[in-house]
């Protein structure tokens, strides 16, 4: 049988991979970290081309519907790792069959719940990881996605302002309707209580978290989160027709939760008096997509949101309001947003993203002004958070995995 | 421990113009082990869903014992999904891993303490209860992964192809712990396959579904002794059954050159024509006469060997036609041999060939 590769684009280093090796016994060379767990399936990270790939081995029918699946939801806007390719048709070199294998592109400056929470940021981080994930669920939901095995395990985490933006790494059991059925979403709901608070346990069998977080707690909250959402979005709201500022304050309401509405349904009763509105389309990314034509900068949601705040400030600061808004925000990336993000010197650039050194920054200085009890120009913020802060921050770039030991596995450069 | 009773149950997919599941009746019977087989698209997955609480039920309905479960929410049927997901937690312990989910749900420690010891017993897991999982072999880790489902002592185990990303081999030793796993815990168990050789081999009875219509529910054995059209005919049994559409003549069928006697009876309610089914172990080797077969591939399986052919007998010419015949004596490939249908002809089957019914018993 010959070697059968499926990839959305040609990509000829992917040939010099050993694929007549098992995965399992890849050469310690070829990978980008050090594997170490349990996982269902073997997967490894390698770098290739100055790319960090993860490598799963699964049948060849399972590699490719997940495959598909990944792109599928690609195509619809969800944030989920970019797939690669498939490699299928492999022999060891006795001509034994070896399973196919799932690639797919390391999701940059992002990095596993295990490494969050071992990192120890600040006590309400599992919080605020459910938060992001109920928030993910929702939005596959909503496009008719049914998990089938929700975890934080397989989600991965990016910085986003204060927040986080959750990613879907596995798609493994997931199918694709036209429609869910509440049997359905209550199902995954119930899937991903039990996975948080399965590996929250764990976390605390292994003394990473403290005896003090509760599991059960920490795994309800996606349920309540995910519930407070849905019906934020899908719900369906009547009032008399004389409040019709209420459909305006819907959509508020969505934009400030950072969906935009594609179409929303309204409807009067048959003498007019009364006004029902029920959102229909509804797409994340409000707050992105508005800094991504004001700036061009491409960056997550939460960002966005803490950007534009900025750039407001700016804009006030400068009494500009009554300029071209498209001005105004390319002053301020010319002005304040590059100096800022350049500012790093380029070793420590790489830790984190732009957008999320310049949230940082913009927190630092708070803090200061606060102890100090005076103001700071951004120019010495910068400086003292170069100086001070920086320098002991993990680089995210770099990890790609973690072992059981919940100590990230990095990346050799 | 429940019965399970599929009542005129129908799934209509928003758009659709068919069912996916179409007036589904099944009575489970407390205990058994009921395996849903067909190809894609019949309906055994959603037939399964349905019960699960995932696919709403439009019409009809569905009950677990005598409780009304149609629309329920799936954690309130009692009902568990094997093998859906076995993430092993790598610090927490083997007896840990088994009975966290039991902590969710608020069931007293000491209560969950002894549920594990007890599903530990019969998953011959009780040694490693204070291991971690690291130290289990691939097939213990598995049984891990079962025992979560046991402890929680649901009603139902519900199955949806959980042995379709095993290599084979695993594939034949997990079914068989399975089928012997769930004789033992007497649970109710339904089981998605498209397999019909997994089926066959596991369940008590096997229902036939295409096109979201149940076309058989048996036991195996009678299934396959006694299917009850064209399509169950063919889709049972491996090789699967020959069927050739023949003339009916004076006295029976004629099959090539020969005419097979018949009882006159069942032959009565079709025409000029039928549609005579014939397992590749109930053709023997004729010296004249009967159905010729061009050998295309002889597979030798030691004392028995399956001779692959081609007969023109059917009507359509290049007919495939499968048959069983002594390991010390096959044919060569390219040589034409006669069959004909082992002793008095007990074992051929009739079917219309209109509607494809059987005809007779």
């Amino acid at each position: 049988m010959a070697l059968d590769i499926t990839t959305a684009r040609p990509w000829p280093a992917l040939l010099d991979l050993p694929w007549r090796l098992p995965l399992e016994d890849w050469p310690e060379e070829r990978l980008a970290a050090l594997p170490r767990g349990i996982s269902r399936h073997v997967v490894r990270f390698v770098r290739l081309e100055g790319r960090v790939i993860a490598i799963k081995e699964i049948k060849a029918d399972i590699a490719r519907r997940e495959y598909n699946m990944l792109r599928m939801l690609r195509r619809l806007g969800q944030p989920v790792v970019e797939p690669v390719g498939v490699v299928a048709g492999r022999l060891t070199k006795d001509g034994e069959p070896l399973d196919a294998c799932l690639l797919t592109r390391h999701l940059q400056f992002s990095l596993p719940y295990r490494a969050m929470l071992s990192q120890n940021l600040r006590p309400d981080t599992a919080a605020r990881l459910i938060d992001a994930l109920a928030v993910l669920l929702v939005r596959l939901h909503l496009v008719g996605f049914w998990w089938g095995d929700v975890s934080l395990s397989n989600t991965l985490f990016k910085r986003s302002a204060g927040e986080f933006a959750a990613y879907l790494v596995d798609a493994e059991t997931g199918e694709l309707h036209d429609k869910l059925t509440n049997g359905q979403r209550e199902h995954d709901l119930d899937i991903a209580r039990v996975n948080i608070a399965g590996e929250m346990m764990d976390l605390q069998a292994g003394g990473f978290v403290g005896e003090d977080i509760d599991p059960i707690a920490i795994s309800d909250r996606i349920i309540q989160r995910y519930n407070v959402l849905w019906q934020e979005l899908t719900a369906v709201e009547r009032f008399d027709a004389d409040q019709r500022w209420r459909v305006d304050e819907r959509i508020r309401v969505l934009n400030s939760l950072g969906f935009d509405v594609g179409e929303l349904d309204i409807t009067t009763d048959f003498d007019g008096t009364t006004i029902q509105i029920q959102p229909k389309v509804v797409d994340a990314g409000h707050h992105s997509r508005r800094l991504l034509r004001l700036t061009g900068l491409d960056v997550e949601d939460n960002q966005a949101r803490r950007l534009l705040n900025d750039l407001d400030a700016f804009r006030a600061a400068h009494e500009r309001q009554n300029d071209d808004e498209e001005q105004v925000a390319h002053d301020w990336l010319m002005q304040v947003y590059e100096p800022i993000t350049r500012s790093a010197p380029p070793e420590m650039r790489r830790k984190m993203e732009p957008a999320e050194l310049f949230h940082e920054v913009l927190e630092h200085r708070w803090y200061m002004s606060e102890k100090a009890q005076r103001d700071f120009t951004i120019e010495e913020a910068v400086q003292d958070y170069i100086d001070t802060v920086l320098p002991d921050k993990p680089d995210d770039s770099a990890v790609v995995g973690v072992d059981t030991d919940a100590i990230p596995v990095r990346a050799n450069r | 421990m429940a019965t399970v009773t599929y009542d005129e149950a129908t799934r209509v997919y928003p758009g659709a113009d068919v069912a996916s599941v179409d007036k589904l009746n099944i009575d489970i019977q407390d205990g058994e082990f009921l395996v849903l087989v067909g190809p894609s698209g019949s309906g055994k997955s959603t037939a399964l869903r349905m019960l699960a609480g995932l696919e709403e039920v439009n019409e009809g309905r569905i009950l677990i014992g005598d409780r009304d479960v149609t629309n329920l929410s799936p954690k309130d049927r009692d009902v568990a999904m094997v093998f859906q997901n076995y993430a092993l937690y790598p610090h927490m312990t083997v007896a840990d891993n088994m009975g966290f989910a039991l902590k969710i749900a608020g069931v007293p420690k000491s209560e969950i303490r002894s549920r594990v010891v007890e599903a530990a017993k019969i998953l011959d897991l009780e040694p490693f209860l204070d291991r971690k999982p690291k130290a289990l072999s691939g097939g213990q880790r598995q049984r891990v992964a079962m025992g979560r489902a046991i402890v929680r002592s649901p009603q139902v185990f519900l199955m949806d192809e959980p042995l379709s990303n095993l290599d084979a081999k695993l594939r034949v030793q997990t079914r068989t712990q399975i089928a012997s796993l769930q004789r033992r815990l007497g649970v109710t168990t339904v089981y998605v396959t498209h397999d019909q050789v997994e089926a066959m081999t596991m369940g008590d009875r096997v229902a036939v579904l295409k096109d979201g219509l149940l076309q058989q529910l048996d036991t195996p054995r009678r299934m396959y002794d006694h299917p009850n059209n064209v399509f169950v005919a063919g889709f049972i049994g491996s090789p699967a059954m020959n069927l050739l559409e023949v003339p009916v003549t004076e006295g029976g069928v004629k099959l090539g050159s020969i005419v097979h006697p018949v009882k006159r009876d069942p032959l009565a309610k079709t025409g000029d024509k039928v549609i005579v089914g014939i397992r590749p172990e109930d053709l023997t080797p004729a010296s004249e006469g009967g159905i010729p077969v061009e050998v295309d591939v002889v597979e030798e399986l030691g004392a028995d060997a399956y001779v692959y052919g081609r007969t023109d007998v059917g009507g359509e010419s290049d007919k495939q036609i499968v048959a069983r015949v002594d390991g010390r004596q096959v044919p060569d490939k390219g040589q034409t041999i006669h069959f004909v249908p082992k002793g008095e002809g007990d074992h051929l089957h009739l079917f219309d060939p209109e509607s494809g019914e059987r005809l007779g018993d």
